[in-house]
């Protein structure tokens, strides 16, 4: 990894790095302030240390229709707490003083136009920032919008979904940067038992489409759903379980539950 | 691939949404464009429109009221003489026709006032679809009575306990439904808001209020409106009477947003007067935040215009000053709502009185030029029980 490249260059090397060493990205989600701001800074310590290799960061919103009961709660209460969008990029700054796991930020287009894109872009970067995924900014949905983040050293992470046509799932793998986040179910995020029974099927359409690195989330719940889909694909994201986990036993138990994840992760026979 | 299709009004509208909604939208957008070309689609929502809506609505000379404001020349645009009460059935219809169309056979929608959702229950009724209405707690509590109708035609509601318990929280949480079941539903959405296509295709569905007002108009008068006023909460039944007389620069269009307690209050639904410019509900307009971009709140004593946003096509014909925007407070609007049950013998429902407020206001200055069209959206009886616990049965009067 060279010291000027950008930070989309920076995250797809490191895919690149992991596939070499048959290694899966375990990639846990965490919303930003939850449950309180004061927690965030240990959190996310303890979550990279734990095993993570790319943590999701997750900027609190108002409205988050693409979030479940889970991480809607955890919203409101970090928002109720006076978690924002500047205060995440401090947290994520101060965080990468001490560690190098990547960071993706997960976020609502409204904070980011609240705040400004440039402003934006420049400030995720030099907080440490590895890569933003904006759940409301479809490809090809604001032409001017897009190009802003994709010009930005940040990767712009794209989403698929099991709805997105082959047509469009080529114009995605295009323009993708980082790698690239498929939906694994029609549905927004929580915790669910099981997987769709043609993940692996779906996964592998993908690939003949492109060779960028392919993370799966939304529903994944157990360590045995993660090393399932640790079989088919580059990364495993996991968020509302975690949340789940944190609330059941705290920062201590968030750690054992990414630690369990990373085992189970690490023993697929690659 | 080819771009997008995608509704812009000015720099207003878009397509702001989960991945997994996209495709969904691109059908949408591509039934509406075949059923549009198609002249039995037409002939079956117009011969619905007349024999089970009950259209075209009168366009009704209101002399006491005018007599009120110094002798101005009014019309009540009658909408809520619509089968259902109130406009929104010209959208349900038109969409539920669409939705057979596509083969979906479930359907979902948000309410706050519970007129959209009564509209989306007796158009799946009348087709023997599954319907499953979203509406605010809050709003559950403040229109019981469109809560047992919708449950008497057949629909589940279901209480959105999260947030401000209103309609903006029934849309994210239908918005969830829909990305849940996209496959299988149709969502009904009940205003101009929402991501492109929605806007314009439930504004071409509510245009059929302002073609009827130009004609009946043209027939008494032989000339158009000096002005028309709507109320605007997403801004359905404005654009809807708007849309044939933007072209027309004499007549003015003036849309009436809900001040609530006041504007200086923050305690009102607002958008275009005190929003900016935001990202809400898949499509970039006017938006009620605060500085980091979280959606406030709103307020108003109606259920309907109790919203945050307000559809793109709204914020563009403000920023090109084609139309105006007012506002008027909570007491105006109930001083109106029995205003005009006692001068006319006609109970609007809280959401039209505010369009009506602001003429009692302001009528008298087209005294000379007349006449002016009020597009009375919905028919008052849903708001009797809430107008009496309010100001008590004796202080109606």
């Amino acid at each position: 990894m060279g010291t000027t490249s950008s930070e989309a260059d920076r995250l797809a090397a490191r895919f690149a790095a992991w596939r070499a060493a048959g290694r899966r990205a375990l990639i846990p989600y965490l919303t930003a302030g939850y449950p309180d701001p004061q927690e965030t800074p240990e959190l996310l310590l303890r979550l990279a240390d734990a095993g993570a290799d790319v943590l999701e960061l997750g900027v609190p919103f108002s409205d988050p229709l693409a979030d479940g009961a889970t991480i809607q709660h955890a919203s409101e209460r970090a928002l109720q707490r006076g978690a924002t969008l500047a205060w995440t990029l401090d947290a994520l700054a101060d965080f990468r003083r001490s560690r190098e796991t990547a960071v993706v930020l997960f976020t609502y287009l409204n904070p980011v136009l609240a705040y400004g894109v440039e402003r934006f872009l420049r400030a995720a970067s030099a907080a440490g920032a590895d890569g933003v995924l904006l759940t409301d900014l479809p490809v090809g949905s604001d032409r001017e919008l897009e190009a802003a983040f994709e010009r930005a050293p940040l990767a712009l992470v794209r989403l698929l979904a099991p709805t997105t046509p082959p047509a469009r799932v080529r114009e995605i793998a295009r323009r993708a940067q980082g790698f690239l986040y498929y939906i694994s179910r029609t549905g927004v995020t929580g915790a669910r038992t099981e997987l769709r029974a043609r993940l692996a099927d779906e996964v592998a359409a993908l690939r003949r489409f492109t060779r960028v690195p392919i993370a799966v989330g939304f529903g994944i719940s157990t360590a045995a759903q993660a090393a399932e889909v640790a079989r088919v694909a580059d990364g495993v994201v996991v968020g509302s379980a975690l949340i789940d986990a944190l609330d059941r036993g705290g920062p201590v138990g968030a750690e054992k539950f990414v630690a369990s994840l990373r085992d189970a992760v690490d023993a697929v026979d690659q | 691939m080819t771009e997008a299709v995608i509704d812009w009004f000015g720099r207003f509208g878009g397509r702001y949404v989960p991945e997994t909604l996209v495709a969904a939208l691109e059908e949408l957008d591509a039934a509406y464009e075949a059923a549009r070309g198609d002249a039995a689609f037409w002939g079956e929502l117009n011969g619905l429109l007349r024999d089970y809506v009950g259209r075209p609505t009168p366009l009704y000379l209101a002399q006491r009221l005018g007599d009120a404001v110094g002798g101005t020349r009014v019309y009540l645009k009658r909408e809520d003489l619509n089968h259902t009460g109130a406009h929104k059935i010209n959208n349900t219809l038109g969409q539920v026709l669409l939705a057979r169309r596509m083969g979906k056979r479930r359907i979902i929608a948000e309410t706050g006032a519970g007129q959209h959702g009564v509209a989306t229950a007796t158009v799946c009724a009348l087709f023997g679809l599954e319907c499953v209405i979203y509406m605010g707690a809050e709003d559950v509590r403040r229109q019981a009575l469109n809560v047992y109708r919708m449950e008497l035609l057949g629909a589940e509601v279901r209480t959105v306990a999260a947030g401000t318990r209103t309609l903006k929280d029934a849309t994210n949480e239908a918005m969830r439904d829909w990305v849940t079941n996209v496959e299988s539903t149709h969502y009904i959405i009940g205003s101009v808001v929402g991501p492109s296509p929605y806007p314009r295709l439930v504004r071409d569905f509510q245009a059929v209020i302002g073609r009827e007002t130009r004609a009946q108009l043209h027939e008494r008068e032989g000339r158009l409106p000096a002005a028309v006023i709507a109320c605007v909460g997403g801004g359905s039944n404005a654009l809807g009477i708007f849309h044939d007389f933007i072209p027309e620069p004499s007549v003015e269009l003036i849309g009436v947003e809900a001040a609530g307690e006041g504007l200086d209050s923050g305690r009102h639904a607002a958008s275009l007067a005190a929003g900016r410019p935001g990202v809400l509900h898949g499509s970039l307009s006017y938006v009620l935040q605060d500085d980091a971009g979280q959606i406030a709140p709103a307020h108003s004593v109606s259920a309907g215009l109790d919203y945050p946003g307000v559809g793109p096509e709204h914020a563009h014909l403000k920023e090109t000053g084609r139309a105006t925007y007012t506002s008027v407070t909570d007491e105006e609007a109930l001083a109106a709502f029995g205003s005009l049950a006692r001068l006319e013998g006609v109970i609007p429902a809280l959401e039209s009185a505010h369009a009506v407020a602001h003429f009692l206001r302001d009528g008298r200055r087209w005294s000379r030029i007349g006449p002016v069209v009020i597009c009375l959206s919905g028919r008052g009886d849903k708001d009797v029980a809430q107008v009496a616990e309010r100001t008590g049965p004796t202080r109606l009067l």
